[in-house]
């Protein structure tokens, strides 16, 4: 039972390319409903004129250097190009939080010297395999597309004879520039990867020598990787998400991408966990566990909630029109108010109820359906997230999204389930694999 | 069964019985006062009074008397007020927080931690009561009653009013929480004595018999409380923080003041804690049950959650840069730089370089660096709540109306008056009730004690 090893049966490698085929289907199904004319074309005419008119010069990318030969083609600059990079950009974004949330969960347990989490240990570890694949993702799709998913990287807005300048994003160039963003990005996934590295070596090498002596070394390394990823993690959501929107600032956006990331990280360890259970893996995982794990999904549920609650009553309540723009274009929009609302309710109203008593956190009948609805919670929380800034009016929601995050959602799935079959599922020699045996609450 | 790996520190050293236990504590409440402990009341009592004659020169002369001017309304009033309620943190959330979490170390730091808690609370209480003036219709301006004053209703707008609700609520719990945990306690005490002594920890003791049937309710509420309290521990100083940030006043409005502003408040109140403690168990001989590893994770907690106050600080002032909002980044420049670059810095100093300290082990595990460290935070989270306020408040709109805040006599007398009180009412814990949680310790004394040969 202790060498237990997770086999990446063919079966499951079969269904991880059933999704991946449907998605890439409904991608390019998406892409030719949307060149095809008809619906779509007119919804984005509809959006256009109305973001045009209340947001002014904010909503419409008219400094586009590709103005030219953009506006020809569509509304504003808008092209389906756009809409396929904004949906690289979420699912990139999306997919690292959960690789690196893998480590971040490791290093807590660490820290934190917790016992019960042992036997769930080997899952955050294999999310993080996703890491150097997401790292190199994100440096391609951010050189390929910076242009159309970040005004501040137009050349015309810091150019004080060109129109397009722009006094206020031209102050930030010291931060927004091309080479020091891009190193922040490279450090980051170095960093991030080296560390994680490291900890995994060690967390193997446990499981052959035992002792004591490479816990104490993963708590230092943990330490240094919390401290790191402390700042990296809230400037990485500057970076890459509030730069989408160059005139917009909130203090607290790094850390609410940061509660994003961690309860969809907690919510696919759990789910992942009752999937390997149902498999007949993973036999130090019992009801006591997932109950744990439960809490978890269903407190920080409530953390999120908290954060994002925050956020918004303070710009709300102070009403100054540089901050409010960020939930004006989301609330006051037919098409993305329903998703801000949708956000809520399935984000926090929805684990809420359905994780509120001991027995729903103990079964895992109920946890395989929340985990699931917090996923999908939180993607669109980064597709909210995003795609307004990237696309101002011409948002959807259609085949596209629903392809991408599948051909996403599989790839991940197999570079986890690919690293989880290599190495044991359950680390023996961990110190306190005795209390993890013996976790009762 | 239960478990416990080879890697955890024991929690109760000494080689402790539970017998033991029953006797280290209630000595102390048994025993006659100490002269040491009398000495300290004295004092205590000596600065109440004092302090009882700013309070009485405040309410008699007005709210005049203090440093308050045009331009800065508010200054050690509020920032007495959010030091106080941020100290009244750690308690609730060790007891709390730390249950849900199953941190049994908490178990012999909690009783004390509540009773500082509820205490500071308290003191914090002071200084919205006495900024009203006439704190005796304050429950008119301050609690939703129809009054003819002024308008009809409180302003529930203000997040000042959600403060009352939120404080209230909070202290409530807290008081409740801690009072259940010392029944089973005072009945321990009750079994022991005679005479007039059984008849008061009798009374307090609500005649708890111990039964199976009690034990279990107690543990029932003992955790539909924290569920209760966890939410308030956010919840107060996330209000606290909307005080300031749903202005629009540069420097308070920052969205990320409530998270900011709750780990603040644990951080200071877990350097009150170990203030408090660290005497405590000199005083009272109890290193075994509050030993070195209580006082290291404490440490790092203060270590911690003053790396998270620090991250805080860098965001805002990076922000205040990059929103290039001119108001902003003046506000930030004149924190940094202006004639209160010597508060900002200080509070540089103590909320994020001195908990650096705690990296080492050497440093963590010392008795007198952590009781310099713990002051050196408590001095400056009162410099944060001042640099807020004050250097927010100072340079106004209109520079024709830019000031700065002189303290007077009465600033410092209130603010003398509520250490008064607060060391009062601790001394006098202290010595009548039982500083730790005797029924909690016992029940991990055999399974996290150190062994011996005793």
């Amino acid at each position: 039972m202790s060498d237990e090893k997770y086999i990446f049966s063919a079966g499951a490698k079969k269904n991880i390319f059933i999704v991946l085929a449907v998605g890439i289907v409904l991608a390019v199904l998406g892409v030719i409903l949307m060149n095809s004319g008809g619906h779509h074309d007119a919804h984005g005419t509809d959006h256009v004129v109305e973001a045009a008119a209340s947001h002014g010069d904010h909503a419409v990318a008219a400094h586009d250097e590709h103005g030219a030969e953009a506006a020809g083609e569509h509304h504003g600059g808008y092209h389906w190009t756009h809409r396929l990079k904004a949906n690289l950009w979420i699912n990139n974004l999306f997919f690292t939080g959960l690789a690196i949330i893998g480590v971040f969960f490791i290093c807590i347990q660490y820290v934190a010297q917790a016992g019960w989490s042992v036997g769930v240990k080997r899952i955050p570890m294999a999310m993080a395999s996703w890491l150097p694949i997401a790292g190199v993702l994100m440096a391609v799709v951010w050189l390929l597309s910076n242009h159309e998913l970040f005004h501040w990287t137009h050349a015309s807005l810091y150019d004080v004879n060109s129109p397009d300048f722009d006094a206020i994003i031209n102050d930030k160039k010291g931060y927004l520039n091309f080479g020091f963003y891009m190193g922040r990005m490279v450090l980051f996934f170095g960093v991030w990867y080296v560390l994680f590295l490291q900890i995994r070596k060690h967390m193997l090498a446990e499981d052959i020598e035992g002792g004591v002596n490479r816990w104490k070394k993963l708590v230092g390394l943990s330490a240094v990787f919390i401290v790191f990823f402390g700042y990296s993690s809230s400037i990485a959501a500057w970076d890459w998400v509030m730069s989408i929107d160059p005139h917009w600032f909130s203090t607290m956006f790094g850390w609410y991408v940061f509660a994003s990331w961690w309860v969809s990280g907690l919510a696919f360890i759990a789910f992942v966990a009752i999937l390997l259970k149902d498999k007949g893996y993973l036999s130090v995982v019992n009801a006591n566990h997932l109950h744990d794990l439960g809490k978890f999904v269903w407190g920080f549920s409530i953390f999120w909630t908290y954060i994002w609650f925050s956020q918004f009553l303070l710009i709300y309540y102070a009403n100054i029109p540089e901050e409010t723009i960020y939930f004006v274009e989301r609330l006051k929009s037919d098409f993305y108010s329903k998703i801000f609302f949708m956000n809520l309710v399935v984000n926090f109203v929805l684990p809420f109820l359905l994780l509120m008593t001991r027995q729903s956190k103990r079964h895992a009948r109920i946890l395989k359906v929340v985990c699931p609805i917090v996923l999908v919670g939180h993607w669109f929380d980064f597709y909210l997230m995003i795609t307004p800034g990237v696309l101002k009016e011409n948002g959807d929601f259609g085949f596209l999204e629903v392809g991408m995050m599948m051909i996403y959602a599989s790839a991940f799935v197999y570079v986890v389930l690919h690293s989880l079959a290599k190495y044991p599922l359950v680390a023996k020699n961990h110190p306190m694999y005795n209390e993890t045996l013996h976790h009762h609450i | 069964m239960h478990a416990e790996a080879v890697v955890r520190k024991p929690l109760v050293t000494g080689g402790k019985t539970v017998h033991d236990v029953t006797d280290d504590i209630c000595k102390r409440v048994e025993e006659k006062p100490a002269k040491s402990w009398l000495l300290a009341m004295a004092i205590s009592l000596g600065l109440l009074t004092f302090g009882a004659y700013a309070v009485f020169r405040l309410v008699w002369d007005g709210i005049g008397s203090w440093g308050l001017n045009k331009t800065v309304g508010w200054a050690w009033d509020i920032t007495n007020f959010v030091w106080w309620v941020g100290i009244g943190h750690a308690g609730t959330l060790i007891s709390a927080i730390l249950l849900l979490f199953r941190q049994r170390w908490r178990m012999s730091i909690n009783r004390a931690a509540e009773a500082m808690t509820i205490f500071a609370v308290i003191c914090a209480l002071q200084f919205p009561l006495l900024h009203m003036g006439r704190p005796w219709i304050g429950a008119l301006w301050a609690l939703p009653l129809p009054n003819t004053y002024g308008s009809l209703w409180v302003n529930f707008n203000s997040p000042l009013l959600w403060d009352v609700f939120a404080i209230s609520t909070y202290f409530s719990v807290s008081l409740v929480f801690w009072y259940i945990g010392l029944i089973p306690d005072f009945a321990t005490i009750r079994d022991r004595a005679t005479g007039l002594r059984q008849k008061i920890y009798g009374t307090l003791s609500f005649g708890w018999d111990g039964a199976a049937k009690t034990w279990s309710r107690y543990e029932t509420v003992a955790l539909v409380l924290a569920g209760l309290a966890t939410p308030l521990v956010l919840s107060v100083h996330t209000i606290v923080s909307f005080d300031f940030a749903t202005s629009v006043i540069p420097g308070w409005h920052t969205t990320i003041f409530p998270p900011y502003f709750v780990a603040g408040a644990i951080f200071s109140g877990f350097a009150m804690v170990l203030t408090l403690l660290l005497v405590t168990r000199k005083v009272y001989k109890l290193e075994d049950y509050i030993t070195m590893e209580h006082m290291e994770l404490m440490n790092i907690i203060i270590m911690v959650t003053g790396s998270i106050v620090g991250v805080a600080y860098i965001t805002e002032l990076f922000i205040a840069w990059y929103s290039g909002v001119e108001g902003e980044q003046y506000a930030f420049l004149n924190r940094v730089s202006g004639p209160y670059a010597w508060a900002y810095w200080s509070m540089m100093t103590c909320n994020v370089i001195s908990p650096q300290l705690f990296w080492f082990k050497k440093i963590r595990t010392n008795i007198a660096a952590t009781f310099v460290i713990s002051i050196i935070v408590n001095i400056g989270m009162w410099f944060e709540r001042f640099v807020i306020i004050v250097t927010s408040l100072h340079r106004d709109f209109l520079p024709s109306s830019w000031a700065m805040f002189y303290p007077t006599w009465v600033d410092m007398g209130v603010y003398i008056f509520t250490f008064g009180l607060f060391f009062t009412l601790f001394f006098l814990f202290a010595k009548f009730f039982p500083v730790i949680n005797m029924a909690e310790v016992k029940s991990i004394v055999k399974a996290t004690g150190e062994k011996t040969d005793k």
